[in-house]
Order: structure tokens, then C-alpha cells, then sequence
């Protein structure tokens, strides 16, 4: 298939997820039980008056609104939370790739830590996030780095990490493992050390593991920023702004989703830069 | 001088477990420096094994393997051998000539020099058109050319090969033992080759190590000398000859497993 055409289908389906979406979305408003649906004394579905699901154009019309009386329009407001977010996010991003890999490395060259780090790794994403973030926040508040104070910012970042470097850790450890034995043979003959053999082998041979490793670490990072902004009650962030404006649910419903789309595009956004520098180094192999 | 000299070599995998094989016992083989040995033999005869004693993949219980005159591991340093397995190998995020310059760079030769001999290797084995290529866009006889290729890369005295052909139908199987001697001679390469194939060996070899398993070793060495290899050859009476004999030492050799039991 031609590249344009594969963009144009690429486009397409996007518009029409969102279409189905919408029509979903208001398909039920309009003709789902006004109480909701429920389902052995729990509610499965939402009710569908306005206060619960506002229509769509509501809430895109909300984003034009200002926040508060005379103030910002929404979607300035959303947009300078989610970039502070960013920040958050992409510090946690890089350092928990950093991290993820270096673990990944060294479980690959001692397989005794393998087996005594991995367990802890996969543990260490067992623990609720909601119980760790208050103690991150709490050790950072001791910490500075040389004479720069620690920034709640910072604390965000290290709770995305600790969700970004999972992701990493594991897909690389599979990457780096996956050379055959006769490539690893090869490498040998040639006398080539450990660190060669890293370079000109296994890192080359697990970028395939690379990259869906850091598009789930990239979704991570995006959660555990808005969530560590949530539970550490770090302010400027969209994850604040989720929390402050469900409290205005009950008279002004469709501004917190409007908060919510704002975290959802961040999320988008990450994932695109992922899959753009994924669309470079194979055009650059491609190319070499 | 010699090219590879085992003494006395014994190799036991798992030794003093329950799982304990010894897969080499009592070798003695030497290897001049030209010569083309094959080492022919059943699954299992540790024939393999033997070509990976002498690469210095795996280091021997007993005995002592020296290759160009000096310890297996001291030869692999110094990129004394040249080897190619069964599968090319070759490293598929690599064009067809950054794969045989692998080896080079491994050794810090310069940019220029890596182009030039990885030229020369390719020319070789007559891919020169391909070098741009990746290994997946090239056919399995093609890639194990370009393996071939890779193994000569450093210019090594002696060329240690796994079936290197096994993969391959007999067409091309046939045109690359050609290539590989008209190699061979031009570099006076020495050469030892690993096969299940007694045409093969007999038509490429100045000897034929006859391998048995259970344990694994040397049961004869059977000399061919066919002279200068051609079309005629492979149907000369010299080359069925070899073959028989060859045949005959598979064969002959102990008494089976099942009878010693």
C-alpha cells in the first residue's frame, strides 16, 4: 500500500473511533433509563441525566468557557496543568527508562541477580501506588539536590518512574536475551568482550522489545504522574485539576471532563513521541 | 608448523552429574597448515563438539588443543580462525557489508580498511551487487555466502566450519564447495569442516576423519587425493574410491551401543 493512503486510512480510523464514540456516548443518553442500569443491586451503567453525562457539545463548549467568572478560558487552563504534568512526566519517563534498562542490563550479565532482582521487580508493582506516593512525597520533602530544594514536581516524577521502569526492565531483559546462542558464538570467536557484545549485539538485536516496552512505560509514566499528583496533592497538574473540579460536579458536570480529556490527550501525546522515534530509527536502519 | 594439533583431548559435559556425557575421548589429530580435514560421523559422535574444542567455545576436560601454534584460547584472541555454522548467522539490522566488516571493527580496523577488505571478501563469493542488501532479502545460499565471507574477513589461516551447507539443496551445495576450495587455495587456508554428507567430505577433503559416538572419537582417518577438483572429478573413479572407503570406515567401525550393553 502506498504511504499516502496508509495515512489517509490511519486518519480515517481515528475520526471514526471518536465518531463511534460520541454516538455511543449520546445513543445512551438518549435512550438509556434515566436511573441507570442496574444489575443485582449495583449500578452497571451510569444514569444519563445531564449532571452525570453531559452532552458532548457541553463539554466542548466548556472548554471555551472561562474557568471561573472572568477568568481563563478552560482550555488555557487545562493545557498549562497538563504541560506542568508533562514535565512530571517526561522527567519520570526518562529516568525510569534510564533505570529499567540498567536493571535489564545487569540481570542480563548475572543471572544470579536475575534471579534475586526479578522477583522484587515485579513485586516492587504490586504495591498500591495511593500507599507508596504520600511516602516518596514525605522522603522528598527531606531531600535537596546541592543547593536546589526538592520540588513536589520532582516527587511526582520519581512515582511515574517507578511505573515507567517496569515495563522497560522486563521487555529489555527479553530483548537482551533474545540473540541466538550461535550470534553469541560468533561474538566469542571474535574475542569480542562483554561490553561489545552489548553493543554490537544485544542492544541492536532487542530494539523490536524496545519499543513496546516504552510505549507501555509511556502510558505508565502518564498515569502515575496524574495519580501521584492526585494522592502527593501537588498542585498545578491536571491530576489536580481532576480532583478540583469533581468537586464542582454537582453544578458544573462538564468541567471535569474536561480535565479528563486534557490527562487522555497527554496520555496521546506521549505515545505519539514514542511512536515517532520509533518511525526514525527504523527509516534510519532502513536508510543506512 | 601445524595448523591445529589436539592431544589427547577428553571433553565430559555435566561431569559428575547425574546427566554426565562424555562426548569426546582419547583425540589426537593434527591439522596441516593447507590442509582441508573433514571430521564425518553419526549425531552424537562429537564431531561439533570437536570444531568448537578447537574454536575455543568450550574448553576440553583433558588434552590440549593448540591452533597455529599456540593455546585454542590464545588463537581465538588473536583471530587466528575464521567460522561459520549451519545458519548464516548473520545479524539482520546489518547490511550484508557491515556484517562482514563485524569482525574487523571487533579488531579496530580502520573505516577504510573495513570497506576495502569487506569488498574484496564479497567479490569473493561474488555478492559484491548485495553489499547493501539485508541478510532478509537475500536467499539461504546467498546468506551463508555472505557468512562465508564474514569468516575470511580477518584473512585467518584456518577456517573452522559447522555444515556450513546443510541447510542448502544440492545445486547450490555443490557450486559453494567449489567456491570454498578455488577460497581455500588462493589463501592457503586451512580448513576443518564439519559434515554429515560423504560426498561432500570426499569431494572437499585431503582427509576424512571417520567419527564414531558413544563415546565420541577418531575411529580412522581416511586420506583422499583427488588432485586438482573439477566438473570431472565428482565423477571420476577415485572420488566413488573415497567414498566406499569412507562408507566402509561408517560402517565398520565397533561394535554397536546396543551390543556392549
Amino acid at each position: 500500500m502506498r504511504p499516502g493512503r496508509r495515512r489517509l486510512r490511519l486518519v480515517l480510523g481515528i475520526l471514526g473511533a471518536v465518531l463511534v464514540g460520541v454516538l455511543l456516548w449520546e445513543g445512551y443518553k438518549a435512550l438509556g433509563p434515566a436511573d441507570g442500569v442496574e444489575l443485582l443491586g449495583a449500578r452497571v451503567l451510569p444514569r444519563t441525566d445531564d449532571a452525570a453525562m453531559p452532552h458532548v457539545g457541553t463539554i466542548l463548549a466548556r472548554f471555551g468557557d472561562p474557568e471561573l467568572a472572568g477568568g481563563d478560558p478552560i482550555w488555557l487552563v487545562v493545557l498549562r496543568a497538563c504541560l506542568v504534568t508533562l514535565r512530571s512526566v517526561a522527567v519520570g519517563f526518562v529516568a525510569g527508562g534510564v533505570v529499567g534498562l540498567l536493571l535489564a542490563v545487569l540481570m542480563q550479565r548475572l543471572r544470579i541477580v536475575e534471579r534475586g532482582l526479578l522477583p522484587y521487580v515485579i513485586l516492587s508493582q504490586t504495591v498500591p501506588l495511593i500507599a507508596l506516593a504520600p511516602v516518596i512525597a514525605g522522603w522528598g520533602g527531606a531531600l535537596s539536590i546541592g543547593s536546589y530544594p526538592w520540588q513536589p514536581w520532582m516527587s511526582v516524577s520519581v512515582i511515574a518512574a517507578y511505573l515507567a521502569f517496569f515495563p522497560v526492565a522486563v521487555g529489555m531483559l527479553r530483548g537482551l536475551q533474545s540473540p541466538a546462542p550461535i550470534a553469541e558464538e560468533l561474538m566469542r570467536s571474535y574475542a569480542a568482550g562483554w561490553w561489545q557484545t552489548l553493543v554490537k549485539l544485544r542492544l541492536p538485536a532487542s530494539t523490536p522489545y524496545l519499543f513496546p516496552a516504552l510505549r507501555l512505560a509511556g502510558a505508565a509514566a502518564v498515569v502515575g504522574a496524574v495519580v501521584g499528583e492526585i494522592s502527593t496533592g501537588t498542585r498545578g497538574g491536571v491530576g489536580r485539576l481532576v480532583i478540583e473540579y469533581s468537586r464542582e460536579a454537582t453544578t458544573d458536570p462538564a468541567k471535569v471532563y474536561t480535565a479528563m480529556i486534557g490527562a487522555a490527550a497527554l496520555g496521546l501525546a506521549v505515545a505519539a513521541v514514542v511512536g515517532l522515534s520509533e518511525f526514525l530509527v527504523r527509516r534510519r536502519r532502513a536508510d543506512a | 608448523m601445524t595448523a591445529v594439533a589436539l592431544a589427547g583431548v577428553t571433553k565430559v559435559f555435566n561431569a559428575g552429574r547425574a546427566d554426565e556425557v562424555t562426548a569426546l575421548t582419547g583425540v589426537d589429530l593434527t591439522v596441516g597448515r593447507g590442509e582441508f580435514v573433514s571430521l564425518i560421523g553419526p549425531s552424537g559422535c562429537g564431531k561439533s563438539t570437536l570444531l568448537r574444542l578447537v574454536a575455543d567455545l568450550i574448553q576440553p576436560t583433558a588434552g590440549t588443543v593448540t591452533v597455529a601454534g599456540k593455546p585454542a584460547k590464545q588463537a581465538r584472541i588473536d583471530q587466528e580462525y575464521g567460522i561459520a555454522f549451519q545458519q548464516a548467522g548473520l545479524f539482520d539490522w546489518r547490511t550484508v557489508q557491515r556484517n562482514v566488516e563485524l569482525p574487523l571493527e571487533l579488531r579496530g580496523s580502520s573505516k577504510a580498511e573495513r570497506r576495502a577488505r569487506a569488498r574484496e571478501m564479497l567479490d569473493l563469493v561474488g555478492l559484491a551487487e548485495f553489499a547493501g542488501h539485508y541478510p532478509a532479502q537475500l536467499s539461504g545460499g546467498m546468506q551463508q555466502r555472505v557468512a562465508i565471507a564474514r569468516a575470511l574477513a580477518v584473512h585467518p589461516p584456518l577456517l573452522l566450519m559447522d555444515e556450513p551447507f546443510g541447510a542448502l539443496d544440492e545445486m547450490t551445495r555443490e557450486r559453494l564447495q567449489d567456491e570454498l576450495l578455488r577460497i581455500c587455495a588462493r589463501f592457503g587456508t586451512s580448513a576443518v569442516f564439519v559434515t554429515h554428507s560423504i560426498p561432500e567430505a570426499v569431494y572437499l577433503s585431503d582427509r576424512v576423519v571417520v567419527m564414531s559416538a558413544r563415546p565420541g572419537r577418531i575411529t580412522e582417518i581416511v586420506p583422499v587425493d583427488l588432485g586438482e577438483r573439477g566438473e570431472a572429478t565428482r565423477q571420476s573413479a577415485g572420488f566413488f574410491t573415497g567414498i566406499t572407503k569412507v562408507r566402509r570406515a561408517l560402517r565398520g567401525g565397533p561394535v554397536p551401543a546396543e551390543a556392549q550393553a
